[in-house]
Parts: C-alpha cells; structure tokens; sequence
C-alpha cells in the first residue's frame, strides 16, 4: 500500500505537470497560429515593414491589379474610401496611394484598420512598407484626413494571381486606446 | 429469450416505420439539391457516391451481423468457437478501407480545387453580414443595398397564413448574371455570419475583420433561396438569401436602375429589429 | 491541485444509505460511482427536459412558445450538459465502479481526490443552469462559445465560465485518478495487455482528457480576459483573430468527441464476448485501434471548420486526416461482428442495447465519413445533417452504451437482477423513438435547414414534427430505464456471482453484490 501511495503521488505530480503545460499550451497556439498562417499565408501576420531589399528587381513585363476595399466594423461611423479603387501595378515596384477617412461624428475619435488579403498567397507577397495600419488613427471631431499606404508586390508572386484584393476593415477603438493610455507611458497598441 | 418469429415482427415493425417516413412526405425534399452550378453538380455527386458507398458497406457488414444473429444462437443450440484472432483477416479490412479512401479522396480533391480557384471572374460582390441582415456591393460598378427578410411578424406569430416562401424571402434579391464567373468576397460587421445558397453550392463563413473569398457560375436563371448558417444571435434563423440569376441584359438594366444608396448600416438594422 | 493528498486508511463499515454524511464525506469508490451515476441520470433528465422545449418549438414552423434568444439558450445548454453532465459523469461512474474491480484494486488510487471532483460537480451545474436567470438569460452563443457572439452574453459570460473551469478541473482530477489506478493500483500478474478493454479505452480516455482540457481552460479563459481585461486574443481590432478561438476550441473539441466515445468501445468489448459465448476478435488490434483514433484525433480539429476559410492545403489534410479514422473504426466494428461470428449468442437486454450501439454507431460514422469530405462539407457544415451525425454518435452511441453498461453490471452492483421483459422493451421503445427522431434529421439537414435556428421554411415541416414526436416518446421511454433500475435496487430475482453465464472478468469473481472493500487481499491472475 505504502509503496503504492507513493507511486501515486509521483503519478498525480507528473500528470498535475502535463495540465499546466497543456495550459500554456493553449496560449503557446497563438503564436504557433501565427507561424502556421505565415507558412499557408492564411492570414497577415508577419511584420510587413520588412526591408524591400534592393535585389527585388522590378517585373515589367508582368501586371498584377490591386483592389483596394473597406469595411467599417459595428458602429464605427466613419466614412472611409480608398483614393483609388483599383490600381495596375509591375511586381517589384513600390507604389503609394491613399484612404480618405471622414470622422463624422461631434467627438475626437480614434480607429484602427485592420487588413486582410484575398487570394492567401498573396499575404506572403504583398510588402505593405508604410501603412496607416500600422498605428492607430485618431480624428478629430468632424475632420476627414488622408491616410497613407505604400506597397509592393513581391515578384514571387503565383503567375496565376492575377488580382490581389486589400480589405481593410476599421474598428473604433476610442474607448480601448483611452484606457490603455492611462494604464501605460506608451498610447500606441502594438499591431502588426 | 425472443423467438425468429419475434424478431421478424419487430424488424418488419421498424422498416414499416421507415418505408411510412418516407410515403408520408413525398412533397417535401429529402436529398441535397443538384443544383445550378458545375460546382453544385459535382458536390451532389461526391455526396451521392459517398452515400451509396457507406449504403453498400452498410448491407455487407450488417448483412454478415444479422446472418451471424440469426444463425449464431445459442437457442439453435450451437456450440461457439473459441478462435480470437487472426492476422490475415485483420490485415484485409484494414487494407481494403483504406483503398477505398483514396479512391474516394481523390475526386474530392479534384472538386475542392477548382472551388478554391476564384481566378477569372467577370464581377465581384462584396457581401457583409449583419445581425440580421445581408449587405450586398457590386464593387465595381457602385450598386450596393441591404437584404433584409420580409415575411411578415404575423406570419411568424401564427396570425396569419404562411405563404409559400416562408422564412426563405426578402425585401431586396441579390441579382446576378447567368452564365458569368461572379466572385464573392464575404466579411460580417458584427459576429461571425455564413452565406450559404445549397443551389450555388457556395457556403462561406462571414468574420469581422477578415475577407473570405467564394464563387460561383450559375447555369440556368432562376431564383434560388438560402440562410445564414453560423449562429449570429437571436434572429440567426430570420436572415434569408435569395439570389436571383437573370439574362445579362436584365442584370445591365438592374444595375442601371440602382443608384448607390448610402444607408447607414446600424440604423438600417434598428429598424428591423 | 490541493487535493492530492492520497488516503490510507478507509472506513470500516459501510454506512446506513440514507445517511447524507455518507454520501458526502465518502472515499469509496462504489459510493462515489454511484452518485456519479445518480447525478449523471439527473442531469440527463434536466437535458433532455431543454431537448423538449427545443423539439417543441419546432413541432411546426412559426414561433409558438420561447423566444429566439431562449431558444438559442437552450440549445446551448442542453449541449453542455448532456456532455459535460451527463456522457462525461456517467462514464467516470462506470469508471469508479468498475475499473477498481477489473484490475483487483481495492479502492481508486486517490480516494479523497475522488471525492472532490465528484462533489465539484453539483456546484459547477447549479452556476451553470442559474445563469438562466441572470439579466440577458443564458449563454446562447451555441456550446461552441465562438466569439465575437459570446461576447454578447450577458451577465452569464463570467458564470458560464467558472463553471466550465470546474467541470474541467473535475474531469481532469477524475482523469488523473483513472490513470493513478490502472498504473499502479493493478494486481499482481495483471499485465498491461491482460487489462479487459474498458480499463484500456478508459486509461486513453484519461491522457485525452488531461492533455485537452486544460487546453480549453485556457481557451475559455482568453475569453475571460477578451471581455473583461482588455486583451486581444480574439478581437481582430487588437491584432487578433476571432478564428483562432476556433482553433483552439476544436484542438479540444475533436479529442473530447472520442472522450466521449471511446470507453463505449470498452463497454460494448466487454458485453459482445459474454453473450456471444465467445473470446473477443483481435483484443490487440482493440487497443492499437482505440491508440491510433486518439492520436488522430489531435490532428483533424480543423475539419470543424472547413467553410472558415482556409488555404487549400489546410484543407486537404484536415480532409486526408479525418478520412484515415474510418479505418481504425472499421477495425473496431470489424472485430465486433467477427466476434459474434460463430458464437452462441443470447440476446439479453445489454446485447441488445450493444449490438444497437454498432449499428447506429456506424450509422452515425458513415455520415462522419460524408462530413470528411471537404468539398461536401461545404453542404453539410452547420445544417442538420451534423445533428443528426452527432447524435447518432451520442445518443444510440454513447448513450446507448452507457445504458448496456447499467444493465450488463447492475445485477453485480446491487446483487438484484432486472426485469428482463421490461428490459427489452425498454430496448425497443428506445430503438424506434432515437431513429424517429434522428432519422429525418439526415433529410431535412440534406434538403437545407440549418442547425440553431427556432423556426423554418415549410418544406422542413413533416420530418420536424415527426421528430418532435420521436424525441417525446424517447424521454419517456427513459422512464422506464428509471423505474427497471430502482426496481432492481430494492429487490428482486437474486443474482449469482457471475450473474451472466459466460462473463469473463475479476468483477464477476467477487459475490453481487460485492463487499464495500472489495479486493482487500489482491487475487492471484492467472
Ligand atoms: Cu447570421
């Protein structure tokens, strides 16, 4: 008996063990999510600030057509649009445009645009080197700003992908970002 | 302990009740649409090869259980063997199941790429959902509108008659080509959402924040009805599709009749709450 | 975990039943299986009392009698608690009354953690169903708990929460103690490959368990803070991703199905030889099987999710990987019929409650082997085809095993048998009112209802009703079960030792019923 009450304990220690590891486990999927999408390039992950290296070369022969789109999340009032809808671009290049976004509302506010990408393997491809997704995006009362993107399409890009859509969708996250202000020195929400 | 003749009864008892389930509804549908895409033709064929082919391991198996119930007993004073193993039989069905898993993996393959492969389109549709509603925007051409169930309350409240789309209509139809590749790109404003149309074969999760992309090429023109398939909340089963596939012609005189209108989405859903 | 401390003495005497300090303070595991078994039934009846407001609101199409949002609620809720209340609990019952005797133990290795996580449980379930009340009703976000919906709860959200991490912590306890047993608490000679298979599904049932739960703990948990704390594990606004809740629900998700599953191979394994007079077929390739459909079951969450969108390879595999478990299935149900081959069989009420376990089980796995397919799921996904799949698994599965397993040992526990006839008939009346219910499922999931919602287009209507009736006459037909049981326990047709003429086992050498300390001297295995 005695022997066997030790062996339990040793068992029940082991196993106690596992669970709090298969807790962390469960938040360990996070990141391990993160790597698994940058790998099937299911979703925007990586940070696309990533250098475009000089050795891109530019492919003129080849054009590949970005769409640009929006959504507004909840009751986000803002009236945001792309300057442009579309626009024909050579792999390799570095292309700017903008999104116009209008604050309608009687307060300051601020906004976080989140992007998502069709088709997946466009995510790996597309080199986003300044975006205003970067940070978040305070407007003031009534005011409407133009608000920055430059980008690139890899040339590695499938020859089949022949359309790359760029949605972003905007959430209001005055109520959050005023919090987190006064929690800590730093304002600006870590985002990819 | 149930004699043959028991046993006869209570089967014949239990198909009686199957074969009653079936001739008591012969109005209403009990198999997946064929439906009016290539795509939708191919799915109906998976499932019905998938169907048939679980129906027939089915008979064999049982078939092998039942003769073994009627004939193994110990009423019939048989004597049991004792045999507990055997390595070649055991090695046959494992095998055989797994050839037939790839015979039946590999067009299922074949008809999951070509779903995946939204490339070529002639028109895209970005559609949003909403608790509890659909927003559709022809991207391209500056047509967008709300999609909103119009059975009447007292219908649902049982005060009045149900008419024959009941559930499955809505204010506004979602228009579409035939014959044209349309591509959808579907996202949600609240909580997650699913279009789905079983005629289009097309069913794709709505998440906000994130654009899933779907398509579809219908064949023939008609109006085909579906529902939002993820749980949105309590009106989830009050959010209908209907899409309506019309000659080009019509569809260029539809969009040509709809100026954009620029609704607010939160107030549009207010109203129809 | 506080609660590790073992036990080494035990008390002398069993107590009067109707002491309340009995039931409450007991370590004996025949004491703590039989409440998880009471608690189990009670559950079962609550459960199945939220089936019948559902199946009566779709009796016809219309709203007739709740509200979208209460039906939403209940849907939820019968979820949880016919697997968190009454599957798991019944199983973990079968566990503690049999696996101490199956192996010649005398007691569970940890009994006074056994208590507690039996006695976690009641509490866990009164949170949980008090959140009915609460301002903004119930959870109703389905038993999935997907955000951002079930972000929506009301004041439930946090309650529903802590509930679930109890019911957690009691199974993971219940899991350790299973595991603490069979590895050590085994007689002498009772070698791994000697166990009876109910102890083998059950010790694999235990690793799943403490490998997944925790997982969900942590799951539900980033729920919790997402709500309550200002994190963004969920919300896309943040830098996370609503979808990667799916992902870790169903890391859980898909082993929990085969917890819920495996340990009704074990019971119908044990009950197929008896009454076929006959050794098990291939008791190797059992254990291989139940093994390689547990580590499977780690690698095919993702066909849950299929219409999320994924990339394509994403897809394939989860496809490719959920196809591969028909084949260890097969092998199971294959060793079954080759079992009763050339038997001697009897058809008592636990055969007969078995033998309907594998025909409706595979009826359920052949829809499941229909689901694998990725490009029909897209069809099949969230409709009432899934319904009917899961609870052909669940209820004439895991459910009907757990019903074989009461009748097969109930003449051991309480020393009385049951009444055959009434037994059968019980059996009948089950058969034809599961498959009424369930069947037309299949139909009208096929032709297009969705699952979750409270009201449907007419063409859905016939099978509805057909299935409201079915789901009516199989509550009450468990009445019956109720009074067989109690009726047995207060008397009745003594039983022998054996009480089945061909059962195989250590539980069947010890008198019926057996003594409170049973195994006190370790037998001698030959
Ligand atoms: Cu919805």
């Amino acid at each position: 008996m005695d022997k066997q009450t030790k062996n339990s304990k040793s068992v029940v220690t082991k196993l106690a063990l596992v669970c709090v590891c298969m807790f962390g486990f469960g938040y360990v999927l996070i990141p391990l999510y993160d790597v698994f999408c940058d790998l099937t390039g299911l979703r925007f992950t990586q940070d696309s600030k990533q250098l475009v290296s000089q050795e891109i070369q530019e492919d003129t022969t080849r054009l590949v057509t970005v769409e640009f789109d929006v959504s507004m999340n909840q009751s986000m009032p803002w009236k945001v649009k792309p300057a442009i809808s579309k626009l024909q671009v050579h792999p390799g290049r570095v292309y700017i445009t903008n999104y116009i976004a209008k604050n309608t509302t009687q307060s300051a506010m601020i906004g976080q645009a989140v992007p998502s990408i069709t088709p997946y393997v466009a995510n790996r491809h597309l080199v986003k080197t300044e975006c205003f997704c970067f940070e978040n995006q305070p407007i003031e009362a009534g005011k409407e700003v133009e608000m920055a993107l430059s980008f690139m399409i890899n040339p590695k890009l499938p020859k089949d992908v022949k359309v790359v859509t760029l949605s972003y969708t905007f959430f209001d996250i005055t109520q959050s970002a005023k919090i987190n202000k006064l929690d800590s020195k730093e304002s600006v929400l870590a985002f990819n | 302990m149930m004699s043959g003749n028991n046993w006869l009864k209570w089967l014949s008892a239990v198909s009686g009740m199957f074969a009653a389930m079936g001739a008591a509804n012969a109005g209403q549908p009990i198999n997946m649409p064929v439906g009016v895409t290539d795509i939708s033709a191919n799915v109906y064929d998976m499932h019905m090869i998938a169907f048939w082919l679980c129906v027939w391991i089915a008979v064999l198996v049982f078939a092998v259980m039942f003769y073994s119930m009627f004939a193994h007993r110990k009423s019939k004073g048989y004597t049991p063997a004792t045999f507990h193993e055997s390595t070649t039989v055991e090695a046959i069905w494992t095998t055989i199941p797994f050839i037939i898993l790839i015979a039946l993996a590999i067009p299922a393959t074949k008809t999951l790429v070509e779903m995946e492969d939204t490339s070529d389109y002639d028109l895209t549709v970005k559609i949003t959902g909403y608790q509890w509603l659909w927003h559709y925007e022809y991207i391209d051409e500056g047509v967008d509108f709300y999609s909103v169930l119009n059975t009447p309350r007292s219908q649902i409240n049982g005060e009045e008659a149900k008419t024959e789309n009941y559930l499955l209509e809505v204010d506004k139809e979602l228009v579409l080509p035939v014959g044209k590749k349309v591509r959808f790109l579907i996202t949600a404003n609240d909580v997650n959402h699913a279009w789905w149309v079983p005629d289009l074969a097309v069913k794709k999760d709505a998440i906000p924040g994130f654009i899933n992309e779907a398509w579809t090429k219908v064949n023939t023109p008609g109006t085909y009805r579906g529902q939002c398939a993820e749980l949105c909340g309590r009106d989830h089963g009050f959010m209908p599709i209907v899409v309506r596939v019309v000659e080009q012609a019509e569809f260029d005189q539809f969009l040509a009749d709809n100026t954009t209108l620029e609704k607010d989405g939160a107030e549009y859903a207010a109203v129809t709450q | 975990m506080s609660t590790v401390a073992t036990d080494d003495h035990h008390d002398d005497h069993q107590e009067s039943p109707y002491s309340i300090k009995r039931w409450l303070f007991t370590t004996n595991h025949k004491d703590i299986g039989t409440l998880y078994l009471w608690f189990s039934f009670i559950m079962f009846l609550i459960g199945g009392v939220m089936a019948l407001v559902i199946r009566t609101e779709l009796f016809e199409p219309g709203l007739q009698f709740v509200d979208p949002q209460f039906f939403n609620s209940m849907t939820t809720m019968h979820a949880i608690m016919m697997i968190f209340g009454v599957v798991m609990p019944a199983f973990t019952g079968l566990a503690n009354w049999l696996i101490p005797m199956m192996v010649g133990a005398t007691d569970m290795a940890l009994p006074r953690m056994n208590n507690w996580s039996f006695w976690i449980l009641p509490f866990a379930f009164a949170m949980m169903l008090s959140t009915l009340f609460m301002d903004g009703g119930g959870p109703a976000g389905g038993w999935t708990l997907y955000p951002p919906l079930v972000l929506q709860t009301g004041d439930a959200l946090p309650f529903v929460i802590l509930s679930m991490h109890f019911m957690g912590l009691s199974s993971i306890m219940g899991a350790i103690n299973v595991i603490a047993t069979i590895l050590n608490m085994r007689a002498p000679g009772m070698t791994l490959m000697k166990m009876p298979l109910f102890v083998w599904t059950w010790l694999i049932t235990a690793y799943l368990l403490i490998a997944v739960m925790p997982v969900l703990a942590g799951g539900i948990t980033m729920l919790l803070t997402d709500k309550f704390f200002e994190t963004s594990f969920f919300n896309a606004a943040g830098g996370g991703d609503p979808v990667m809740f799916q992902h870790i629900f169903w890391f859980f998700g898909h082993p929990e199905v085969y917890i819920l599953i495996l340990p009704s191979f074990g019971v119908v394994s044990s009950i197929i030889p008896t009454f076929a007079r006959k050794p098990l077929f291939g008791y190797a390739s059992m254990v291989y099987a139940t093994g390689s459909i547990a580590f499977l079951s780690f690698i095919v969450w993702a066909h849950h999710m299929f219409t999320v969108g994924m990339p394509l390879a994403g897809e394939l595999f989860f496809m490719f990987a959920t196809m591969l478990i028909a084949v260890p299935t097969g092998v199971k149900v294959f060793n079954w019929v080759a079992t009763m081959w050339r038997g001697a069989m009897t058809f008592e009420t636990p055969m007969l409650f078995a033998l309907g376990f594998i025909i409706m089980f595979s009826i359920g796995g052949f829809s499941g082997l229909m689901l694998a397919l990725a490009p029909v799921d897209f069809q099949y996904h969230d409709t009432y085809f899934v319904v009917a799949h899961f609870h052909y698994v669940l209820v004439p599965g895991s459910i009907f095993a757990i019903i074989a397993a009461v009748y097969y040992w109930l003449p051991k526990w309480c020393g009385n048998m049951y009444n055959e006839g009434l037994g059968k008939a019980h059996f009948w009346l089950s058969t034809i009112f599961v498959n009424l219910t369930f069947f037309p499922m299949h139909f009208v999931g096929l032709a297009g209802m969705p699952r979750r919602i409270p009201d449907y287009a007419l063409q859905f209507s016939d099978y509805n009703a057909m299935a409201t009736y079915g789901a009516f006459g199989f509550g009450l037909s468990q009445l019956l079960f109720l009074y067989l049981v109690i009726k047995a326990i207060r008397g009745g047709e003594k039983a022998t030792s054996q009480v089945w003429e061909n059962a195989e086992g250590l539980e069947w050498t010890l008198p019926s019923p057996p003594p409170y300390h049973s195994f006190t001297t370790p037998p001698v295995i030959k």
